[in-house]
């Protein structure tokens, strides 16, 4: 197995390559909890945050994740209507690249615009999150909270729930998770399924999915599914597939309640869940600074080896 | 000034037809038995044919002239063996008065190529509404009339459209997929495109708006048979398994359709997807490799009856755009005989005559045009090609303005050496002695 050379998405992997990533994220926590929260491991490095789409935690996430290791850290936000315009995608990555950067963390509108970026640039591209593709940090630090809770995903039973269609949180969490020995469930409205989910089974059936689950992964509802006309009302959706506390009671008591926000409080869950015990949304933040460390530190020391 | 090519094996859509020694005259096969000549050329048992004819080609004069113009787009078709093209109308302004086709006409003859056949638009602007003026466009040299580039979605008016056409002695093409079922989809729907997180455009858009357009066909039919006239429906690359068995199903009622079906959607399947490149867009989009096999059984059959390239040039900063904002199309006029013939004929057995009548006389006919034939007295449109020699697709040689392929670094044998138009050289590769 080689160096990670890009972090796209999980297509691919092996079981080993995730755990080694995991690990190193524990080992990326412990200096999160000093009292000087930093390390010299990237230092003389320079890393990009590079989102044509915005998302402030996010890039907050990926940036702090740098600094912590001493990397140099530069942002670039484009507008999303440059992009329609024409050849500023390229040109706006060829325009860094010749900074001498070593490292592109990107976000972008459009599944493949991460693997587009890899082939054009010299550094290291991570995958921040491509249209509905891929979101591999999220399913990272997904797997992260979830080991917390459950010490292994070995027959654990994952529910995700809600838009699954349109989810890369769902896409790299059904690629991920089974990696590591999980068994992925899917549930949502018929409009909001994609025809496969690699790795995950598919239902409809809302119970069927949190029945003696482990642990229940809900995504956001995006409002503008209605005019799309993939989902007829948001009454229809909360009658249905709103996870609250009653429906949860067919989940093993005490599973991990996560959700990779911003949340829609009282639409794709009972907003007292949020801030009840199931809830690991704090943890899945904290997660992820260690998650990033770790994968910039795999990405720009395992290249420079 | 008179040309012997010697030691040429000719073959036609009817058949192979032996060995001979071509003698070209005054823009005419003037014999299949030799001659005197002032000009000699040895093909050396390479292969003779009539030259392609492309019933659809984008070559983006006037107003897009970046993409591609009438000098490049021509030379390119000389280059993969085309005699004659047929230029789509979804240009800026788009070619839909008399004035325009006898415009791009008059300025093609100053080019060295193949010759330049004009499709007009149906509907003003494409926009599906009010007719061209048909009878002015067939009498300025318009071939064809279509909205292609966009789809016809009211069945009204394209039905008044196939009528009016049939009067005028026209036949309509059609771009034909449903565009509410199509929506934004960027690649063939299905398994992948859930996976891969791309929107996808369904099989079954394509087959939907096949089957209402034989419906209306049928229409056209119906009110242009009471008044003598005799419509024509072409629908372009069709790409599904579905799309074809209807215009199979169709023509063996004997309605007046004919489909065609392009060099990408007989080789390549959705699976290039993988690797996010949007070289691969195209409408309608790469499908499965069923669907691959079922076109290929098509053209053999004669169910589809041409192939047409939708040669689609963009700048190679267009296709580098993301997925979505990406245009749809690519170029394929120069290697489009070389990668047919390997990959059907070599690879899979195609009778190379088969080949060569759907490159011909099959979009000949549908346009309404002589059948290209190798005979005494035929014009001396003909196209020289080597069967044997490997040479891979090098897009950085194209004379197209877009320089990349799909098929970038396939190796292929099949390779045109020479094109003449009339008798006159457009095309000579270097490496014919």
């Amino acid at each position: 197995m080689g160096a990670l050379a890009h972090l796209l998405d999980f297509a691919g992997w092996e079981r080993a390559q995730a755990e080694s990533l995991l690990e190193t994220a524990r080992m990326m926590e412990e200096v999160l909890e000093r009292p000087m929260k930093k390390v010299p491991a990237l230092k003389g490095f320079t890393v990009a945050t590079v989102f044509f789409e915005p998302s402030t935690r996010t890039k907050i996430s990926f940036e702090l994740a740098a600094r912590r290791m001493s990397a140099d850290v530069v942002g670039f936000t484009g507008a999303g209507s440059s992009l329609a315009k024409g050849e500023s995608f390229k040109d706006t990555l060829l325009t860094l690249q010749a900074m001498a950067l070593d490292a592109y963390v990107i976000r972008a509108p459009v599944a493949g615009m991460a693997h587009q970026a890899a082939r054009w640039l010299e550094g290291a591209v991570v995958n921040a999150g491509d249209g509905r593709r891929a979101h591999p940090t999220q399913a990272l630090l997904d797997a992260y909270t979830l080991l917390d809770d459950l010490e292994t995903l070995e027959g654990r039973k994952v529910a995700i729930v809600g838009d699954v269609a349109h989810s890369r949180v769902a896409r790299s969490n059904a690629e991920l998770l089974p990696l590591l020995g999980a068994e992925v469930w899917a549930a949502g409205p018929a409009g909001l399924l994609p025809e496969r989910l690699v790795g995950a089974r598919l239902t409809t059936d809302l119970d069927e999915a949190l029945e003696d689950a482990d642990a229940v992964m809900v995504l956001r509802l995006q409002r503008e599914r209605m005019d799309e006309g993939a989902l007829p009302s948001l009454r229809e959706y909360v009658a249905e597939y709103q996870v609250t506390e009653a429906r949860l009671a067919r989940a093993k008591p005490d599973a991990p309640l996560l959700h990779p926000g911003p949340m829609n409080r009282d639409v794709e869950l009972e907003g007292t869940l949020a801030d009840g015990p199931r809830s690991r949304v704090e943890r899945q933040v904290r997660a992820g600074e260690a998650v990033r460390m770790a994968v910039l530190y795999h990405l720009l020391v395992g290249r420079a080896a | 000034m008179r040309l012997l090519i010697r030691n040429a094996r000719l073959v036609d859509g009817s058949g192979e037809l032996g060995t001979a020694d071509v003698l070209v005259e005054e823009g005419r096969i003037a014999s299949l038995a030799g001659g005197d000549a002032e000009r000699v050329l040895d093909a050396d048992g390479r292969f003779l044919a009539p030259a392609l004819t492309d019933p659809h080609v984008h070559l983006r004069t006037p107003g897009q002239e970046t993409k591609e113009d009438l000098a490049t787009g021509l030379a390119a078709a000389a280059r993969g063996g085309y005699g004659a093209v047929v230029a789509m109308p979804n240009t800026d302004p788009v070619v839909q008065e008399p004035e325009q086709v006898r415009a791009l006409l008059d300025e093609a003859r100053a080019y060295s190529g193949a010759r330049l056949l004009v499709a007009a638009a149906l509907t003003e602007n494409q926009e599906g509404r009010r007719l061209t003026p048909a009878a002015l466009l067939a009498r300025a040299g318009a071939v064809l009339l279509t909205d292609d580039g966009r789809t016809n979605e009211d069945a009204g008016v394209l039905a008044r459209g196939l009528v009016y056409a049939a009067a005028a002695g026209l036949a309509v093409a059609v771009h034909a997929e449903d565009a509410g079922l199509r929506a934004g989809g960027v690649m063939n729907d299905g398994p992948l495109a859930a996976e891969l997180g791309l929107a996808g455009n369904p099989p079954e858009a394509e087959a939907a708006r096949i089957a209402r357009d034989l419906e209306v066909l049928r229409y056209a039919v119906r009110k242009a048979t009471a008044l003598g006239h005799a419509p024509r429906l072409y629908v372009q690359h069709v790409s599904t398994a579905r799309g074809a068995a209807l215009i199979a199903a169709a023509r063996a009622e004997g309605l007046p359709v004919t489909g065609e079906v392009t060099p990408h959607h007989l080789t390549l399947t959705e699976e290039v997807w993988h690797g996010f490149d949007a070289r691969f867009k195209v409408a309608p989009p790469l499908r499965t490799a069923s669907d691959v096999e079922a076109l290929i059984g098509a053209l053999e059959r004669g169910e589809l009856s041409a192939i047409g390239t939708d040669h689609a040039p963009h700048t190679a900063a267009e296709k580098e755009r993301d997925l979505e904002n990406a245009p749809f199309g690519m170029p394929s006029l120069e290697v489009a005989f070389p990668l047919l013939y390997t990959e059907l004929v070599e690879k899979r057995g195609l009778p190379l005559a088969v080949l060569i009548e759907r490159m011909t006389s099959g979009p000949r006919a549908a346009l309404g045009l002589a059948p290209a034939r190798l005979a005494q007295g035929a014009p001396a449109d003909l196209m020289l090609f080597d069967p044997a020699a490997k040479r891979t697709v090098d897009p950085a040689r194209f004379v197209s303005k877009a320089r990349y392929s799909p098929w970038a670094g396939r190796e292929l044998v099949g390779w045109p050496r020479l094109t003449l138009v009339a008798g006159r050289e457009v095309w000579r590769d270097a490496a014919l002695a």
